[in-house]
């Protein structure tokens, strides 16, 4: 590996954290404002148009929506129009996926929950936004153009999708906190007991916590961009070099976790937790589709849709699967507490997948209001 | 290839940083006129809103709606699907907030309500009276109509958006258009308590389609 390339990925690094850290902030604003009339009696106003970048991203995304209606009717004479239409449609799914929505936060979650490589976490961010877009062309294509069903029917079958994503997501929750939990756990008793007798059972005790601690840095710095090469490989690699010292014998579930078929499932119940609800934007401009005649087309735009969303989840889940491994590679430079203090961001982070779920459940958390009023 | 994709996602990540903000959009525009109507005595008794819904909405909304001829249908054909609307609409406040002489004031379910489908434009049209829970005389009156989540993307019509329908003499409409996002009104915005209580003076005011009436 090359010093520049070391130096670009360390940028990168730094990069993603500090996008990650203001993500969060911006989030957390973000439902502010988005949520703010799910938790009062009252809505306090409406959203403020805002100005500058956010205005003219949000005045796109909301003019690329209404295009579609033009551009599926010219699509009608002029075959060329087609072209027009995925292009605006990869654009809309992009921008429109930036907005608040529970998809992303329970995806960025689990992998913060998990320990999860960034290949995975790219996996799970296509194949859920594949699954909405599939979910979407199913719903319409049955409900509306075979069985002919009212836009009423149509919501009403939309909200029993929904409520089982969100049960989904509540039991993708528990059962990560349940896992989590016990590492957590582990990781405080290993602790309370001494350390020296922890290690022993691992690796001879030795000095190794300050021996090699610089050398220890870069060697890390090398590891996080080869998540997407050989990752498994890289795990053992680590537990055999650095873990004695601040993993204890904590790590015990993580590689049965991560591979293997098992991780596998897991990993697909959170893909259709998440991508099971349909996007009432896509079910519109689908149902338009039909009316005119170009059902074909509506499939098409809402596959590419699903294509641009699924971009802009995997950029989120990036900065996961990054905080994930920047938080870890702090964690085990600390012996003791670093490891507790990350089991307990995952446990954390495992919270916040339940109460997803939780609140969708119970209706306090309108994730996008259904197509129906 | 996978370096290029992460650097990729990285740089577009700090676009959604921005866009993150931008929360909500909509999936629904209605271009609306409200007329304010009042009682013999002088007294509000409440609003008519008649509701223009955009083209791609008004197909999804008479989707699988029976009709005599295809493509069209009558208010008579579109009375089960107006009384859905007007009902469920209780459940959003009717998207509609009003003062009356400084104090807000409740409105109770629609009536005389009608869908109507313009099938030149495929536009459907939902029109209501939403009466006031007791009808008031106002000296000042201010009406504002919008969605707090922002589904429904909610604009006066071009023309004739606001008229007053048997009005005291003198009475005279105002019409406000959503107002641009200034620094001073963002910080106003963010000093808002999270309890949801809003002090005094009414921010919604500043974003949404706003109507004042005075009386003398």
């Amino acid at each position: 590996m090359s010093l520049t390339r070391v130096a670009g990925e360390r940028t990168l690094i730094a990069l993603t954290l500090f996008v990650a850290v203001a993500l969060l902030a911006a989030g957390a604003l973000d439902v502010a404002f988005a949520q703010g009339g799910a938790f009062t009696a009252r809505p306090a106003a409406p959203p403020p148009p805002p100005d500058g970048i956010v205005g003219w991203i949000l005045a796109k995304q909301t003019s690329f929506y209404q295009d579609f209606s033009r551009i599926i009717r010219a699509a009608k004479t002029d075959g060329s129009a087609v072209w027009t239409l995925l292009g605006v449609s990869f654009l809309y799914g992009i921008f429109h996926a930036a907005g608040p929505g529970h998809g992303k936060a329970v995806i960025s979650s689990y992998l913060v929950a998990n320990e999860e490589t960034w290949r995975r976490g790219m996996v799970l961010s296509f194949a859920s936004a594949f699954l909405q877009a599939f979910v979407a062309v199913a719903l319409v294509g049955i409900a509306a153009a075979l069985l002919n069903a009212t836009a009423r029917q149509m919501c009403d079958a939309g909200r029993v999708i929904e409520l089982v994503s969100y049960g989904l997501i509540a039991l993708v929750g528990a059962r990560l906190i349940w896992v989590k939990g016990k590492g957590f756990l582990r990781e405080a008793r290993s602790l309370s007991r001494p350390l020296h007798a922890v290690g022993a059972a691992v690796t001879p005790p030795h000095d190794h916590k300050q021996h090699d601690h610089k050398q220890h840095d870069h060697k890390h710095h090398d590891h996080e961009h080869h998540h997407d090469h050989g990752h498994d490989h890289h795990h053992g690699h680590d537990h055999d070099h650095d873990h004695s010292s601040a993993w204890g014998h904590a790590h015990g579930p993580e590689p049965e976790e991560l591979a293997g078929p098992g991780g596998w499932q897991r990993g697909l119940s959170a893909i259709v937790a998440v991508g099971l609800r349909p996007c009432s934007g896509a079910i519109i401009v689908l149902v338009f589709a039909l009316a005119q005649g170009l059902f074909w087309a509506g499939v098409a735009a809402t596959f590419v849709m699903g294509l641009g969303t699924a971009i802009t989840v995997a950029a989120i889940a990036t900065i996961a699967v990054g905080f994930r491994s920047a938080a870890k590679h702090v964690a085990s430079s600390r012996s003791g507490y670093g490891m507790l203090a990350l089991r307990g961001i995952e446990v954390g982070a495992a919270f916040v997948v339940l109460g997803f779920g939780a609140l969708l459940l119970a209706g306090y958390l309108a994730a996008e209001r259904g197509a129906c009023f | 290839m996978k370096r290029v994709l992460r650097t990729l996602a990285t740089a577009l990540t700090g676009l959604l940083l921005a866009a993150g903000v931008a929360s909500a959009h909509p999936h629904v525009w209605v271009t609306m006129k409200s007329t304010v109507v009042y009682g013999p005595d002088g007294a509000v008794i409440g609003v008519r809103h008649a509701w223009a819904f955009d083209d791609m909405y008004s197909a999804f909304a008479t989707q699988g709606l029976e009709s005599k001829k295809k493509g069209e249908f009558t208010a008579e054909e579109l009375k089960p699907l107006a009384k859905v609307n007007v009902e469920s609409l209780k459940e959003y406040d009717f998207f509609t907030y009003a003062k009356v002489n400084g104090k807000k004031v409740t409105f109770v379910d629609p009536v005389d309500y009608s869908l109507e489908f313009n099938s030149k434009d495929t536009v459907l049209t939902l029109t209501f009276l939403l009466p006031l829970q007791t009808p008031v005389k106002a000296r000042a009156l201010e009406l504002e109509v919008f969605d707090p989540s922002y589904f429904v993307d909610f604009a006066l019509a071009e023309k004739d958006a606001v008229a007053l329908m048997g009005a005291p003499a003198g009475c005279q409409f105002n019409v406000g258009k959503p107002q641009e996002m200034s620094k001073e009104l963002a910080d106003r915005l963010a000093a808002i308590p999270p309890s949801g209580q809003i002090p005094d003076n009414s921010y919604g005011a500043a974003f949404s389609n706003k109507i004042s009436v005075k009386c003398p």
